[in-house]
């Protein structure tokens, strides 16, 4: 199996007597877009930045592209692209410029600067406003052009904090568009922090949840669902409180329960929901809609139970 | 590391003129009016005297100071401001090349702009008030700004830099920057008045016949050394992960 791209081991990042990041284990595989889930404050940018060889760890160890983050940030910035928490560009610089001088920073050639600029500007659909100053532009599109810059020297590792944050549902389903179609494109390892849950659901192949700096869960969004058991909602006409009972008496339903006339159930692991539909139907009712969990129900069940274990949280 | 410092001074001075609407108001704000009253008006006005007085060696020696302290608040303070700043600390570039190169930039405009108006200044007073021959600034005065005015840039960007650096906002490393020219400037005018008459006369040798080129070589050793301290002090203050938790 690949190296990993991305290992961190009981990394930890202390503000006096905040513990921000705790004993973080996590293993980002090349290739992968790994979405870093958390609720805000959960330490999610503060990771970043210690990846990035920007903050010391206070304990643990982290590698990007094999190198410490301790001993060779130099090297992994090197190789790394970055979209942090704001976009980072210059709003008096028109978006040519803005581009040509990380392009400058990267080293890259003067001919092979521009073709890529050039490449990413259309790509991006921003090419025929290369010229305005970005200061002009709506978020959406620096975000954008802050995509852009962040992949101009081919990364092997891109870092994005939350890049549709803010953003309207329009501007971010395209930017989330791009984003997957240049990672798949480019063949680069995104590490993609968001505390929106459909975004990571979209385009993660792995995900790791985190709460208050402590990993509550890692895995692919699906595997996740299965641990945290399934739960289904079913809803539509004539579901009688009749039916419960025949659907409890199921090995695979764990519990059932009908709330705001929608029936609710607790899935055992493996479980399947098409012959439960089928017993519903036999029994009279007309299913309007079958939703299965989703990585927020997930998220919110793993959140819940981590306040839960700890009340009186260290943070 | 030299790629490097080019490619922050291009930003540093291409942000200086976007700064004053447009490349072509930056240009006339930031460098054509200033030629322009330094290089033209007060040569014009002055005359032939412009190029003779020993004040010209005094007073554009620390030009510098004047206009590089009016510009330096802007440059960590401000990238912090605009959220620029982790981003490019974010970036291959050295901690030394990102300091050194906004130094660079600085030194570069100040020093360059009191060099450029001394010598249109030349150029408009031979225009001007044309002789038989040309006049020229003496070449101890040449060498006097030249020296000093390097000096005197460096010492406003290293300092300027390191306010520039502590300070939360743009507005405090300005009144800063502001308040601690006002106390070199008020520092030197109550010397000078609050004096003895004793001491004056003491220091009358100093500056005049062959002790003059001894005492600047003084002066001279005196500003790099703090030069020197004010950069080691900046880079001493430039760390990545205090600027970013700043």
């Amino acid at each position: 199996m690949s190296q990993p791209v991305i290992r961190t081991e009981a990394l930890t990042r202390d503000f006096g007597s905040l513990r921000a990041v705790d004993s973080l284990s996590i293993e980002v595989r090349p290739g992968t877009i790994f979405g870093f889930l958390g609720p805000n404050g959960s330490g999610k940018t503060t990771t970043i930045r210690m990846l990035l060889g920007l903050l010391e760890p206070s304990a643990g160890r982290a590698e990007v592209l094999g190198c410490d983050t301790r001993t060779h940030s130099d090297e992994i910035r090197l190789r790394s692209g970055a979209l942090l928490e704001h976009h980072g560009l210059y709003e008096r610089f028109s978006a040519w410029d803005n581009l040509e001088f990380y392009g400058r920073i990267w080293r890259l050639p003067r001919r092979s600067r521009r073709e890529r600029i050039e490449e990413l500007l259309r790509r991006l659909g921003l090419w025929e406003r290369r010229r305005e100053s970005v200061g002009r532009w709506s978020r959406g599109m620096k975000q954008k052009l802050a995509v852009a810059r962040a992949l101009l020297h081919r990364p092997a590792v891109l870092f994005l904090d939350e890049p549709t944050a803010g953003l309207d549902p329009v501007a971010a389903a395209a930017l989330r568009e791009d984003l997957a179609a240049l990672a798949r494109q480019e063949g680069v390892t995104v590490f993609l922090t968001t505390h929106n849950l459909a975004e990571a659901e979209k385009l993660c192949q792995a995900v790791a949840v985190i709460s208050a700096g402590r990993l509550l869960a890692v895995g692919h969004p699906d595997e996740l669902r299965a641990r945290a058991g399934l739960r289904a909602e079913i809803s539509g006409r004539n579901i009688r409180p009749s039916v419960l009972e025949a659907l409890s008496a199921r090995a695979e339903v764990s519990a059932a329960q009908i709330r705001d006339g929608r029936l609710s159930l607790e899935l055992r692991p493996g479980a399947e929901l098409a012959p439960l539909v089928s017993l519903l139907v036999a029994a009279g009712a007309e299913i309007e809609e079958v939703r299965r969990a989703s990585l927020e129900d997930v998220f919110l069940t793993l959140i819940e139970e981590e306040q839960r274990c700890s009340p009186i949280s260290s943070r | 590391m030299f790629a490097d410092l080019v490619t922050v001074i291009w930003k540093e001075w291409k942000e200086l003129l976007l700064s004053r609407g447009g490349l072509r108001g930056g240009l006339i704000s930031a460098v054509v009016i200033p030629l322009g009253m330094l290089g033209v008006y007060l040569p014009w006005q002055n005359g032939a005297d412009w190029v003779s007085t020993p004040l010209l060696a005094a007073g554009w020696s620390w030009l510098p100071l004047l206009i590089i302290l009016g510009l330096v608040a802007d440059s960590f303070a401000g990238e912090r401001e605009r959220k620029t700043l982790e981003t490019l600390l974010a970036s291959r570039l050295s901690d030394r090349t990102i300091l050194f190169g906004k130094m660079a930039a600085l030194v570069g405009y100040g020093w360059g702009l009191t060099l450029g108006s001394l010598l249109l200044g030349t150029l408009t007073v031979n225009l001007t008030h044309r002789g038989p021959q040309w006049l020229l600034p003496g070449a101890h005065t040449v060498a006097v700004i030249v020296v000093f005015g390097l000096l005197t840039s460096l010492l406003a960007a290293a300092g300027g830099l390191l306010v520039s650096l502590r300070a939360s906002s743009v507005r405090q490393a300005a009144q800063i920057n502001s308040l601690a020219l006002l106390a070199l400037i008020l520092g030197a005018v109550s010397a000078g008045k609050l004096m003895p008459a004793q001491w004056k006369a003491s220091l009358v040798p100093a500056f005049t016949g062959p002790n003059l080129l001894r005492t600047e070589l003084a002066i001279a050793a005196a500003l790099l050394a703090l030069d020197a301290a004010l950069v080691a002090a900046a880079m001493a203050r430039f760390q990545r992960a205090r600027l970013i938790l700043d």
